[in-house]
Parts: structure tokens; C-alpha cells; sequence
């Protein structure tokens, strides 16, 4: 066996100025520095939007208070939701994606590294916009500042009659712009994985996470460019006097919900698989075991990805379409949770047997996999249409979806930068402050949304700023707020790990957790060209391989 | 100083991966698929729903010639690129040109149609549903055969500066799958409109 | 204690918690909302397949969050770990396509199972008796006709008891006429969308006499929470002498005629209707029973003569965004108009 290796001597990097190192940043095509950018702009608005629940919240502590008008609670619940979705779930799950993909397939960056960084910066400049509308002012009839037609915008809500202003044009550019930045990436991401993995690294070798990267890219292709084109077929009602979805010429406001729907639902398939790669990726190497069940794994997350274009409509079980048509959709929802759980038992499969290490990465996965589960249960109690007609658009289906978005995705993304963070930096986060971060979030977490599942239940309509004494709600709603202040704690423990380790934390090394993949045969950070020569790869955890000559993964694998 | 060390077997690998600019412009072409189908659809949806006229079969007439002219400017792209594999530069630098001129032809004659759609027949995008549906249907179509054009133009451009040489013919024939998509789109919107809408 | 006890108590409580939320939620004897006590068919059949899915899904949850506690407290690095490998298992086909098989039969069952009530709640039979009613959603009002009575009334919907053994249930025909909106009475039936242009129907038949309470449950703009839904179950006596009254034109009271001559020179008929006096707006909620409503605003507030005086004069007061405008009536007149409205019984 011959080994390769460069010596490369670092530039005085940090001795050049300010300005100089920033235009760096500003102009780089480097999927890393790309890769974080696309981070530390989520971590950002994530504060944001953040920030916009917590005035919900508060709004919702008790019946009938007045902390925010309507107006203004009207246009938290459609930024919170638009922010977190599009700028903040989406910029982190293609800054994961950016950083690690051509390091994993032995690549030294994206397949179109300009791309790349336009992308970025579609996706950049439309959350700026859509924030910017906070300052636009309050323009004609007051309705000039920040949407508040809900993030699915239903028509004809959206019309110029009932949205006059600009509000529902920030929404609807801002997301058109960071649309096309979304396409943009997943033709990238797509393209590096089929086009740029090293030599011996057959689809069959890859890690998992690229495998769910190019489900995910492919999801986006297909499912963001129905939101642009019906987005564009609302700015032409809205200035061209069309009649997309004008009702009172004939349009049809369900046609909309049709669309939207089309790209809603495969788009939070979108969002959890990134979810599922890094999940895994952590749990094989904190249970010593290779993930169990490659194909199958493979096999369900394309199956998973197939299905959910098939789907939508369990969105609209309450619009009145035909039993035919209801059932079809609640076959199709319920047929996409048997991938799913397939997913949910090679994770414990691979624990099984293991010798599992709970460090901070790995108590986010186990996490996640608890609240996956629930999430996925009430996610078949909802496909179930007439259980729906009670809990869909209710505080149930609210309790849903966070579970699905902050338990599973937020808890799996935050284990990923626990996991990659010595990676991405060359320092190693404090495990104390992590752990800390882990248990008031947890703790915050189930304050707030296994609470928020019973006022669901007990009638509680979603998108109200305020609600009636007397329905037994109140209770609940209290604890819900109270919840958040937990979350609140451990976001900010969170950030707070991450600056202080990127200055103070001790040397990390290229590879601390002893893992497999190739992102952790390069330095910490890796230099800029990844690879000192491309990795020739046999099996799907190359590392291993070097690590235990006498037992190669090549022998094994199915 | 820093130092990476990966190990390689030693045994050659033959291993070769298909084109990036290729799966890329797949890429592209699956989102913009994706895009034309979502106003297909509207615009059978909405087929005799319109509350009001003109209605398609008083004011539509099948641009059978136009449609000629774009279909065949398939042809004459892939002849270009033919003879730009072949260094045959005189006969690329021709055909390529051809193809922008039916092109241009489509687009003007599109512009006829619609100039006689508004002011002669009283259609607009905003006169009924039939109006809003086929206006943004054949406008997103004529957009792209824009952008289609924009492309196709910069390298005559850059061809006739003698930019060009047979090594492109690769990149060329990316670019002309984005036109054979066009026109693909074309077939598509064609019947949709003006057989099936009619 | 030591993280493995910790985690699983943790565990335990959270579980302990969910299964107390939901009994919490289930024996609270009166949330006049909640989803676990119907009193209708409709509510029945949802509450009915309720219980088996969540029977199901229990039974799931408790497999499977048994497996991760297990796996978690056996298999945990033990702190005098020997630091070799353990056995690298790369996976079991046959353990595979079990945990594969078994929850396609949990679909199966589950998709039969809902399928059944979709068609019994969607395909109801309709008794020659049953009482038609046209539900049509505004911002943020319910506007209640009655055709076969020739009736017009706003936001308290009157319908008939229906005896399980002779069913009379009430059929909604469901339309808007402005935004989507959506009829949701958790104890009567699931919600159904109002959209305009694409009319929707359903049905309940309420077994018991009572009040019940819902609100829109599909956004339709800044005062989408207070557009509050009160239905009467009333008996069969009760509810046709209220139809009766309903049906008789408005009140005439020379006491108020100063006040009926504000109401009908201001802007009030552009957008409400007196019947018999020849207003005739229908923007607005018909006012010709006022008096006979408990509630003001679409629930948003008692009946009383204080909060009529206020929502007259400032309706921003009672329900900010409303699209009923201020009509800067001087008191004088703001009273004369509220005498003339208390008439209207």
C-alpha cells in the first residue's frame, strides 16, 4: 500500500486585513466557506424567527390578551413559518449538504462551484427581503409591512381584494428568488454525486448521507419549481389582472392549495431526509456498528422519496373532495409511513449490539429517534382523513408538525454540528456546555409541544391570536409558553458553545470520533482543495478499512 | 505546516462518471419540466370554464407553420453540432445560425398571434380564464425560447470572433439539449392549446 | 443518581405525561370542544375510529419506545469497556422483510378501517325530514339561510334535536363569499371547508339538546379568531316557534322611529337588512332578530345593550379589524340606533 501525502505550509492567512479576508468570504466559490455561510445565515434567523414564536407565545399565555394586536400577531405566525422553513431549515440543510458531500465522495468541491455561490446568495438576498418588509412601511391601507396570509398563502386570501399592498408581494417574490437559489443547489448537489465520486466509489459505497442527499435534491428539483410557478401565477392575478385564482371568475381557489401542496408536502421530505443522513451517519459511529441495512436504508429513502410526491393532498382532507379521492390520499400517507419505519428500525437495529457512547451527538439522535416516532404516529393519526377533520387545522397538527420540524429535524441538525463541528473548526465543542443544551432543550421542548397537543383536541383552531375562557385551554396554553423559555435557554447555551469552542475549545484532530467516512481523513478544518490525492475507495466505510487491515468492510458487505 | 495522508491501493481502477455539464442540464431541465407541467395543468383545468369569451375555437388558429419552424430548428441545432464535432467550422457557424433564425421566426410570429389575439379579437390575460391560462402558458414557453435564443446567440457571437473550436462540441450539445427541451415544451403546449383546448 | 437511571425515568415521565394529557383531555367534563364527546353521528363515527387508531398507534409506540429504552440502557458503553469492536452485523434480510410485513397489515387495517367512516360520513342517507340550511362564510361573520323557511339570520344557527330512532338531521350546504373559512362544531362533526366557489356540504344530527360551541377553523383574515360559531340544539317545540319568529317581518315601534331614521339614512342598510323596512344589505349580518342572538359580532360578545352601544360606536373596540366601520354617530345617535336595534326582536 502506498501512501500519498502533501506537505502544504499555511499562508500568514490570519495577518491579512479585515476587508480583505471578508471580500474572501463575500466571493468564494469554496462549497466549506459556502457551507457555512449558508449556516451561520440560518443560525441567524433562526434567532428571528425564534424570536416571532416567542411574541405568539406570549400573545397566547392566557384568553383574550392584548401583548400584540391581530394585525401583528397575523404577520408573526406567516414570517415564523415562512422564515423557519425556507431561511432556516433549508439554508441549514444545504449548508450540511454543501460542506460534507464532496468531502464523503472524495471530490474537491461542488460540481459548479459558481453555481454554488449564486445560489447562496439568491437564497441570501430573499430572506432579506422578506425581513425588509418589516420596514417598508406601512403603505397603502397599511397593508405595505409583512405578510400575514399564512405561509401557504391560501387564495383568494392573497388576492389584491383582500391583500392589498405589497405584504403578500414580499412573500411571494422573496420566496420566488430563493426558489430559484433552492433549484440552483439541488442541481448541484445532484450533479457532484452522480458526476464527481472518487474512483472505487460506486453508488452502491457511498455513505448514506449523500445517498439521502441526492433523494433530497432530487425532491427539491421536482417540488420547488410548482411553488415558483404557482407563485408566478399569483403575481399575475395580482398586476396582470389574471384569473388564476379569482373565484368570482370562475378560478378556483382549491387549484391553489393543489399547487402549494404539490411542493408543501414533499418539501418537509425535503427537510427530514437531510435529517435521516445525518442521523445516519452519528449513530453507527457512537454504537461502533455500520448502519444497519444499507440497501434497505438506500432503498427506503428513494421509496420514501417516490411516495411523497404522491401525497399532498392529505392537506386538504377538509375541502370536500370526493371519498374516492380522500381515500386515495389517505392510502398513499399511510403507505409512506412503512419506509419510514422501516428507517426508524435499522436506526435501533444498529444501536442493538453496539456499545453505544452518549456524547452530545449521539443523545440529539437518540432523541430524535423517540420523537420521530411520536411524531410519525400522529402523523398516521392525522392520515387517517375523518380524525383529521377534527385535528387538521388545529393545534394538533401544529404540535405535528414542530414535533416533526424541532424534534426530529432541529434535534438531528444540532446533533450534526455537534458531530461536525471539531470538523468544520478543528476545535472540539464543550461536551458539559452541549450536554446542557441537550437536556433544557429536551425539556423545553416537551413543555411546549406535547402540551400543545391536547388544546387540538379539545377545539382549538390554529392562526387565532386569541381565544375564549372556558374551553379548557387556558392551562395548556400556559404551559406551551412556559416551554419555550426553556427552548429559548438552551438556543442561546447552544450558540454560546459554538462561539466560545470555535476561539477556546482544545485541538480537535482530523478524525476525534474515531469514525469511518472520508470527511475525517483531512485535516480540521480541510485545506482548501480537500485531498491531497483522491481517495481510492473498496467499501463503504474506507476508514475502517485503513484502521483494521486484517478485517476489512469489503469482505462483509452486502 | 499541515499535512493530509489518504492510502491507495494499489491496483489501477478504470473509473469513469458521466459528464457533469450533461446531468446538470438534466437537472435543469427536470425543474423546468416540473414548472411547465403545473401550467398544463391550470390550463386544462380551466378548459370551458371561462365565464365570459372569446373562446379558444373562435380566436385560435393552429400556427402549424410556426411549429414547423421551431421543430425543424431541432434539427438544424443537432446538424451544428455535428459539424462542430466534425471541425467542419464554415458548416456549424451556418446551421447554428440557421436554428437562431427559426427561432426568431417562432418568436416573431408568436408576437403576430398575440397582437392579433389582443387587438383584433379582444383577448388579454385578463379578458376571461381562457386569457390568463394561455397568455402565461405560451408566454412561459416564449420566454424560455428567449433565454433559448440569448444562448444560442452569444456563441454565433463568439463564433464568429473565432472563439469556437471542435473541443466545444461537447459544452455545444449541452446547451442544444436546453433547445431540443424548448421545443419538446412546444409539442406539449401545442396540443394541449390548440388540439386538446379546442 | 447515574444518566442511565435518569433517562429512563425520563422516559417514563414523558410517557406518564402524554397519558395523562390525554385522559386530562378526555374526562374534562366540560370543554364545550373537545373531540372525545360527541353527541352527532358524524362526531360519533370520527370519535369511534378515534379510539381504534389511537389503540393502534399506542400499541405501536410502546413496542417500539420499549426497544429504544432497552437498547439504550443494555447496550451503553459500559465504563470498564474492553475498547474492542463489537460485532459488526450489517444487517438481516429476513428481519427486514418482517419489520417490513407487519406494518403493511397495520396500514391495510387502518386504511379499511378509515375508508368505512369516510364513506358513512360523506354518503349519508338523507330523511325526508331533514332540515336544509345554507351556511355562507364572510369576514368574519356566518350568514345562516333557511330556504325552505324563507329565513336570513347571522351567527347563532338554530337546528332541530334528532331522535336516533327517527332521525332529522340537519344538512349544511356550505359556500362563501369572500375567503376560505371553515365550520368546526368538534362535538357535532368534523370540520368542513366554506370556499367560494366550490360549495361543500355536511351534515350533523345532534342527539341532545344544548349549546354548542366551535369557531372558523380555516384563516380568512385579521379577525378570524373571534368569528366564534354558537349552535342551538333546541327540541322540536322549541325550534319551530323560533323559526316562526324568524320568519315574521321586523318590529315596528314608533318609539324608536328617530332611531330607525338614523339606521336607514346613515350607511347601516348599505350593508345590513331589516326585513319588512325595505334595507336590504347583505355585506353585512341580517339584523332583522337582533334581539333573539345571545351574542353580539359572531360571538365576540355578549348581547348586552353596553356592548351594542360600544360596537356601534367603535367596533375596532370589540373585535380590532372587523370590517364594520366606526360611523362616527354622535351619542345622541348612537343611542337612538341601539333603542331601534333592542327592538328588533
Amino acid at each position: 500500500m502506498t501512501t500519498a501525502s502533501i506537505t502544504w505550509t499555511e499562508s500568514d492567512a490570519a495577518t491579512r486585513p479585515l476587508v480583505e479576508r471578508l471580500h474572501d468570504w463575500v466571493t468564494t466559490v469554496d462549497h466549506k466557506r459556502l457551507g457555512i455561510l449558508y449556516i451561520v445565515y440560518a443560525l441567524i434567523f433562526l434567532v428571528i424567527a425564534g424570536i416571532e414564536a416567542m411574541i405568539m407565545r406570549v400573545q397566547l399565555i392566557a384568553p383574550n390578551n392584548d401583548f400584540v394586536s391581530p394585525q401583528v400577531f397575523n404577520r408573526m405566525f406567516t414570517m415564523h413559518g415562512t422564515t423557519m422553513i425556507f431561511f432556516v431549515a433549508m439554508p441549514l440543510v444545504f449548508g450540511f449538504a454543501n460542506y460534507l458531500v464532496p468531502l464523503m465522495i472524495g471530490a474537491r468541491d461542488m460540481a459548479f462551484p459558481r453555481l454554488n455561490a449564486f445560489s447562496f446568495w439568491l437564497t441570501a438576498f430573499g430572506g432579506l427581503l422578506l425581513h425588509f418588509s418589516f420596514l417598508g412601511g406601512s403603505g397603502l391601507y397599511g397593508a405595505g409591512t409583512a405578510p400575514d396570509v399564512g405561509w401557504f398563502a391560501y387564495a383568494p386570501l392573497t388576492a389584491k381584494t383582500f391583500s392589498p399592498g405589497h405584504s403578500t408581494d414580499y412573500w411571494t417574490l422573496a420566496l420566488l428568488v430563493s426558489g430559484f437559489g433552492s433549484i440552483g443547489t439541488a442541481i448541484n448537489i445532484l450533479t457532484t454525486i452522480l458526476c464527481m465520486r472518487c474512483p472505487g466509489m460506486t453508488l452502491g459505497r457511498m455513505p448514506l448521507f449523500a445517498w439521502l442527499s441526492l433523494t433530497m435534491a432530487g425532491l427539491v428539483i421536482l417540488a420547488v419549481s410548482p411553488l415558483s410557478a404557482a407563485q408566478i401565477m399569483l403575481l399575475v392575478d395580482r398586476y396582470l389582472g389574471g384569473h388564476f385564482f379569482d373565484t368570482q371568475a370562475g378560478g378556483s381557489a382549491v387549484i391553489w392549495m393543489h399547487f402549494f401542496w404539490v411542493f408543501g408536502h414533499p418539501e418537509v421530505y425535503v427537510l427530514v431526509i437531510p435529517a435521516f443522513a445525518v442521523v445516519s451517519e452519528i449513530i453507527p459511529v457512537f454504537s461502533r456498528k455500520p448502519i444497519f441495512g444499507y440497501p434497505v436504508m438506500v432503498a427506503a429513502t428513494v421509496c420514501i422519496g417516490f411516495i411523497s410526491m404522491s401525497v399532498w393532498a392529505h392537506h386538504m382532507f377538509t375541502v370536500g373532495m370526493s371519498p374516492a379521492a380522500n381515500g386515495f390520499f389517505v392510502l398513499s400517507t399511510m403507505a409512506i409511513a412503512v419506509p419510514t419505519g422501516i428507517k426508524i428500525f435499522n436506526w435501533l437495529a444498529t444501536m442493538w449490539g453496539g456499545k453505544i457512547q452518549f456524547r452530545t451527538p449521539m443523545l440529539f439522535c437518540t432523541a430524535f429517534l423517540f420523537q420521530f416516532l411520536v411524531a410519525g404516529l400522529t402523523g398516521v393519526m392525522l392520515a387517517c382523513a375523518p380524525f383529521d377533520w377534527h385535528l387538521g387545522g388545529s393545534y394538533f397538527l401544529v404540535a405535528h408538525f414542530h414535533y416533526v420540524i424541532v424534534g426530529a429535524i432541529l434535534f438531528a441538525l444540532f446533533g450534526g454540528f455537534y458531530y461536525w463541528f471539531p470538523k468544520f473548526s478543528g476545535r472540539m465543542y464543550s461536551e458539559t456546555l452541549g450536554k446542557l443544551h441537550f437536556w433544557t432543550f429536551f425539556i423545553g421542548f416537551h413543555l411546549t409541544f406535547d402540551c400543545m397537543h391536547v388544546p387540538g383536541m379539545l377545539g382549538m383552531p390554529r392562526r387565532i391570536y386569541t381565544y375564549e375562557p372556558g374551553r379548557g385551554w387556558d392551562t395548556w396554553n400556559l404551559l406551551v409558553t412556559i416551554g419555550v423559555v426553556f427552548q429559548g435557554l438552551g438556543t442561546l447555551v447552544f450558540l454560546g458553545n459554538l462561539i466560545w469552542s470555535y476561539f477556546k475549545g482544545e485541538s480537535a484532530g482530523s478524525d476525534p470520533w474515531d469514525a469511518w467516512t472520508l470527511e475525517w481523513s483531512t485535516e480540521s478544518p480541510p485545506p482548501e482543495y480537500n485531498f491531497a490525492a483522491l481517495p481510492v475507495v473498496q467499501s463503504r466505510r474506507p476508514l475502517w478499512d485503513l484502521k483494521h487491515p486484517d478485517d476489512p468492510d469489503w469482505r462483509y458487505e452486502q | 505546516m499541515s499535512t493530509a495522508a489518504v492510502a491507495m491501493p494499489d491496483t489501477a481502477v478504470t473509473w469513469a462518471l458521466p459528464d457533469r455539464g450533461r446531468v446538470g442540464m438534466y437537472g435543469l431541465i427536470a425543474a423546468e419540466a416540473a414548472i411547465f407541467t403545473i401550467f398544463v395543468v391550470a390550463y386544462l383545468f380551466y378548459i370551458g370554464k371561462s365565464l365570459t369569451g372569446p373562446l379558444p375555437n373562435q380566436v385560435l388558429h393552429a400556427p402549424i407553420f410556426l411549429t414547423i419552424c421551431l421543430l425543424s430548428s431541432s434539427l438544424t441545432i443537432h446538424v451544428a453540432v455535428a459539424a462542430l464535432q466534425g471541425a467542419r467550422m464554415r458548416a456549424f457557424a451556418l446551421w447554428w445560425a440557421l436554428t437562431i433564425a427559426l427561432g426568431a421566426v417562432f418568436l416573431a410570429g408568436t408576437g403576430r398571434e398575440w397582437h392579433h389575439l389582443i387587438y383584433d379579437d379582444g383577448l388579454t390575460i385578463s379578458t376571461n380564464l381562457f386569457g390568463t391560462s394561455y397568455y402565461s402558458l405560451v408566454g412561459l414557453h416564449a420566454f424560455h425560447v428567449t433565454a433559448g435564443l440569448l444562448g444560442l446567440s452569444t456563441v454565433l457571437i463568439l463564433c464568429l470572433g473565432g472563439h469556437v473550436r471542435q473541443e466545444h462540441a461537447e459544452r455545444l450539445d449541452v446547451l442544444s439539449l436546453y433547445w431540443h427541451f424548448v421545443d419538446a415544451v412546444w409539442v406539449v403546449v401545442f396540443t394541449v392549446v390548440y388540439v386538446i383546448g379546442r | 443518581m447515574n444518566g442511565r437511571v435518569r433517562r429512563q425515568l425520563q422516559g417514563l415521565l414523558v410517557l406518564f405525561w402524554q397519558t395523562t394529557a390525554f385522559a386530562a383531555s378526555a374526562s374534562q367534563p366540560m370543554s364545550p370542544t373537545s373531540i372525545f364527546a360527541p353527541v352527532s353521528t358524524p362526531a360519533d363515527s370520527i370519535f369511534e375510529l378515534s379510539l381504534f387508531v389511537l389503540a393502534v398507534t399506542t400499541g405501536i409506540f410502546v413496542t417500539v419506545f420499549g426497544l429504544l429504552v432497552y437498547a439504550v440502557v443494555r447496550f451503553r458503553r459500559k465504563t470498564d469497556d474492553d475498547g474492542e469492536e463489537p460485532a459488526q452485523v450489517y444487517g438481516s434480510y429476513e428481519v427486514e422483510l418482517a419489520w417490513t410485513v407487519i406494518p403493511v397489515l397495520i396500514v391495510v387495517a387502518l386504511f379499511l378501517a378509515t375508508a368505512r367512516v369516510i364513506a358513512s360520513v360523506q354518503h349519508p342517507p338523507k330523511p325526508r325530514d331533514a332540515l336544509d340550511v345554507v351556511v355562507i362564510g364572510h369576514q368574519y361573520w356566518w350568514e345562516y339561510r333557511y330556504p325552505a323557511f324563507n329565513v336570513v339570520t347571522a351567527n347563532e344557527l338554530h337546528v332541530p334535536v334528532s331522535d336516533p330512532a327517527h332521525p332529522t338531521p340537519t344538512f349544511l350546504t356550505l359556500l362563501s363569499a369572500d375567503t376560505d373559512h371553515s365550520w368546526w362544531v368538534p362535538r357535532l362533526a368534523g370540520k368542513t371547508d366554506l370556499i367560494p366557489n366550490h360549495p361543500n356540504s355536511m351534515w350533523i344530527d345532534p342527539r341532545e339538546t344544548g349549546l354548542y360551541l366551535g369557531q372558523c377553523a380555516q384563516y380568512c383574515g385579521t379577525q378570524h379568531a373571534k368569528m366564534l360559531l354558537r349552535v342551538y340544539v333546541d327540541s322540536r317545540a322549541d325550534f319551530d316557534r323560533w323559526i316562526e319568529a324568524q320568519r315574521r317581518p321586523a318590529l315596528i315601534n314608533q318609539a324608536v322611529s328617530r332611531g330607525r331614521q338614523v339606521f336607514e339614512t346613515t350607511a347601516c342598510v348599505n350593508c345590513h337588512a331589516v326585513g319588512g323596512i325595505g334595507a336590504d344589505g347583505r355585506f353585512g349580518p341580517d339584523l332583522t332578530h337582533l334581539m333573539s342572538r345571545d351574542t353580539i359580532a359572531s360571538g365576540a360578545a355578549p348581547n348586552t345593550p353596553d356592548n351594542l352601544r360600544l360596537w356601534i360606536r367603535n367596533p375596532d373596540a370589540l373585535k380590532p379589524g372587523s370590517l364594520m366601520p366606526a360611523m362616527n354617530l354622535s351619542e345622541q345617535d348612537v343611542n337612538a340606533v341601539a333603542d331601534y336595534l333592542e327592538s328588533l326582536r
